[in-house]
């Protein structure tokens, strides 16, 4: 069952996503050489509290910190360290907060100081296979159109979507159906209705699509040691262009 | 956030009912409602009572579960 936000919803996940969004930018002023992921966990979690929200992935099945921060290699669900960013690494970082009871979800990959070229592509296809995807999440279009629409576009510039990571509805809960695949066929899956709220998040790597998770049960990493980027937003369904509730950038 | 796929047990039909749908008891001794595979009715796998067989469900509708497999 994937419930439908009403205007009144759409104003509290829109506060919550607002937060997010602002976070997110700042997160990037921050990004420098020398700086620690740690410290950029701490910097989130006063941004949130100052806003009376809560850090939802704190305590999120015992993750234990505000903000997933993956560097290079890393995919997703990195946990923060006292690991320095050094000029010409790239660093996801991926961050929700709860306010009223709703939660806003979203993610942005940023290079510290100058970085290669193929990192840079890198995280312009990703960024731009995020926005081709929520361009897709339209009413009267089907789930699959949303990943079919990242993957081709990923595809199509030599690299790969991650499979064993999807993005998900969201509301009252972070994670909600339905599960949306950054892979699919075009006409497939359930039909997209307005009002449905999606945290859409395409993960690329640079080189093969296989990931692992490492011992700490969290950080995923690509298997071939490539670098990999991830880009989120949290939309709210609409006939035209999403209502992105979580992109202030 | 992670995939989830869907729990695949194994079972034991029951009891056949119409429509190509079958009541399966798991291994866990839960009952479920179950239909055939379409990949299954294409290749006209027949399913007797007694037959094992793996039973896919979601886990959204545990009650509910699709037979992907018969044991020979």
């Amino acid at each position: 069952m994937i419930g439908l936000k009403g205007p009144d919803e759409i104003k509290k996940m829109r506060a919550a996503g607002n937060i997010v969004g602002a976070l997110l930018v700042e997160l990037g002023a921050r990004v420098k050489p020398g700086v620690t992921t740690r410290e950029l966990d701490g910097f989130a979690r006063g941004f949130i509290e100052n806003k009376k929200a809560i850090p939802t992935f704190l305590g999120y099945q015992g993750f234990p910190a505000t903000i997933c921060a993956s560097v290079n290699e890393q995919v997703v669900h990195g946990i923060p360290t006292d690991r320095r960013l050094e000029e010409g690494d790239i660093v996801g970082i991926d961050v929700g907060a709860t306010l009223e009871g709703f939660v806003g979800d979203a993610a942005r990959t940023f290079a510290v100081g100058k970085v290669s070229a193929d990192a840079k592509k890198l995280l312009q296809a990703t960024k731009e296979a995020l926005d081709r995807g929520l361009a897709a999440a339209k009413d009267g279009n089907h789930l699959e159109d949303i990943g079919y629409a990242v993957q081709s576009h990923v595809e199509a510039l030599g690299l790969s979507v991650v499979r064993d990571f999807v993005g998900h509805g969201i509301g009252r809960k972070m994670h909600e159906p339905p599960q949306i695949a950054n892979y699919g066929k075009p006409g497939r899956g359930i039909k997209i209705k307005s009002g449905m709220a999606f945290a859409i998040e395409p993960m690329v790597n640079a080189g093969g699509w296989q990931v692992k998770v490492l011992d700490d049960a969290w950080t995923v990493v690509t298997k071939d040691g490539s670098l990999s980027a991830h880009f989120e937003d949290t939309v709210i369904v609409t006939e035209g262009a999403p209502l992105n509730m979580t992109r202030l950038d | 956030m992670a995939k989830e796929e869907n729990i695949q047990i194994e079972g034991k039909i029951v009891e056949p009912l119409p429509n190509a749908m079958f009541r399966v008891e798991l291994e866990n001794g839960h009952k479920v409602l179950a239909h055939v595979s379409g990949k299954m009715r294409m290749h006209f796998i027949r399913i007797l009572p007694g037959d094992k067989v793996t039973v896919e469900l979601s886990p959204y509708d545990l009650s509910r579960g699709r037979i992907t497999y018969r044991f020979k």
